[in-house]
């Protein structure tokens, strides 16, 4: 049975409500999960006072500010800043999305479809937190190398490279742009409750990316390896995976593919 | 890959439910469960209906009068609702078990349509039963 609420050690505690800069004309509040494995303590919400004139306009940019010119130990992953490492997705006014490519005011606007006051970010959601906003991936990432994403073949490798039409190309398009962020994974409740079992979203679209590439040919073995109640089928089409993904790709379609997949072939 | 460095304490679990923003099709599918789990209730009224049918007129007349009290009206148009959004939303599922429906604009009108369209039957079934009474 799914544990709806938190656990007592994860519950969260009102933290520490940092001084708006002197000065500042436009401010803009954030409101921070703070989690430090050192002190033994409840999880907390800080309070920050961001300078709008002074930062960015992304969210990334308003967290790096903060930790700046605040609140040096605010800990967050960030590599890239354009959206295709996945490594800063965190939820961001309820929604999970990448901090690089939300902007501070839409992410602001389309919550519940008002503006709220303060920017609310949480790590992603339900999953073991090593600190602050970083979660451990570590059973994401397993679950991703489970579902071997290589190309196998049976047939003698040819002289140069494995050829594919320009339609057998295409069909890999909205799949193969995964970066693997799992904001798609961690939105999904099914996952939530069962995400020992549950293969998850990115995972299955990318299971579903090598099973329709027209040159692998292990498809009927990568398919008997998701046949079971809980790897493909703890799907329920609740779709929060294709409208969080901050792509736009489309998990929930991949698994009904692979869904049907596996009843034409029986058939 | 290395392994993850272990902190000294317990890992909390971050927050989900409590702070998810809710989308039309995760409130849809958490009706449906509800609705799928209340349809048992509906079934026992059913059989109770049945059984007090086959029993005689005694305790038909018993079961009419509880089902036609305000209180039996209200839990009857319930069960009818309850029934209708499920149905709706099995047929939903149905779609998409096709592949289809599945876009963005496409999924968030089936969600609401569950919805709208249960209310929508509900109403019209209760309008028949009551002007053709």
């Amino acid at each position: 049975m799914a544990q709806f609420t938190l656990p007592k050690n994860s519950q969260l505690r009102e933290g520490k409500s940092w001084p708006a800069p002197a000065g500042a004309k436009t401010l803009t509040e954030f409101r921070v999960y703070r989690w430090n494995p050192d002190d033994g303590a409840n999880p907390r919400i800080d309070t920050y006072q961001v300078d709008r004139d002074d930062c960015g306009p992304m969210v990334l940019d308003a967290l790096l500010w903060i930790k700046n010119k605040v609140d040096s130990t605010l800990v967050f992953r960030r590599s890239c800043r354009e959206g295709i490492c996945g490594s800063c997705a965190m939820n961001i006014e309820g929604q999970n999305s990448l901090a690089c490519t939300m902007g501070i005011d839409a992410c602001k606007e389309h919550a519940a479809g008002k503006k709220s006051a303060a920017v609310r970010i949480y790590p992603l959601p339900h999953m073991p937190v090593l600190k602050d906003l970083v979660p451990d991936l570590t059973n994401f990432f397993a679950q991703h190398a489970a579902i071997e994403p290589w190309l196998q073949t049976e047939t003698p490798a040819p002289e140069a490279e494995w050829k594919q039409t320009p339609e057998d190309r295409a069909r890999l398009d909205g799949l193969y742009e995964c970066i693997l962020c799992a904001c798609c994974t961690t939105s999904c409740p099914s996952y939530w409750w069962n995400g020992d079992r549950f293969l998850g979203p990115a995972a299955l679209l990318q299971a579903y990316r090598w099973l329709i590439d027209s040159r692998d040919e292990n498809t009927g073995e990568r398919l008997d390896g998701l046949h079971d109640p809980f790897r493909l089928y703890r799907c329920h089409t609740i779709m929060n995976c294709a409208n969080t993904c901050p792509k736009n790709l489309n998990p929930a379609k991949a698994i009904a593919e692979i869904k049907k997949m596996m009843i034409a072939r029986e058939v | 890959m290395a392994p993850t460095a272990r902190p000294t304490v317990a890992q909390p679990l971050s927050p989900h439910l409590q702070i998810y923003r809710w989308t039309w099709t995760m409130a849809m599918s958490v009706f449906h469960r509800i609705t799928g789990t209340a349809l048992y209730g509906g079934s026992a009224l059913v059989a109770i209906w049945l059984v007090a049918l086959a029993s005689g007129p005694g305790a038909y007349a018993w079961v009419a009068w509880f089902f036609g009290s305000w209180i039996g009206i209200l839990v009857l148009f319930a069960y009818t609702w309850v029934l209708m959004h499920h149905m709706l939303g099995g047929l939903r599922h149905f779609v998409w078990d096709f592949g289809v429906g599945l876009e963005r604009g496409e999924r968030l009108w089936l969600s609401r349509g569950t919805l709208i369209g249960s209310v929508a039957l509900t109403v019209v079934i209760w309008a028949l039963a009551l002007t053709l009474r």
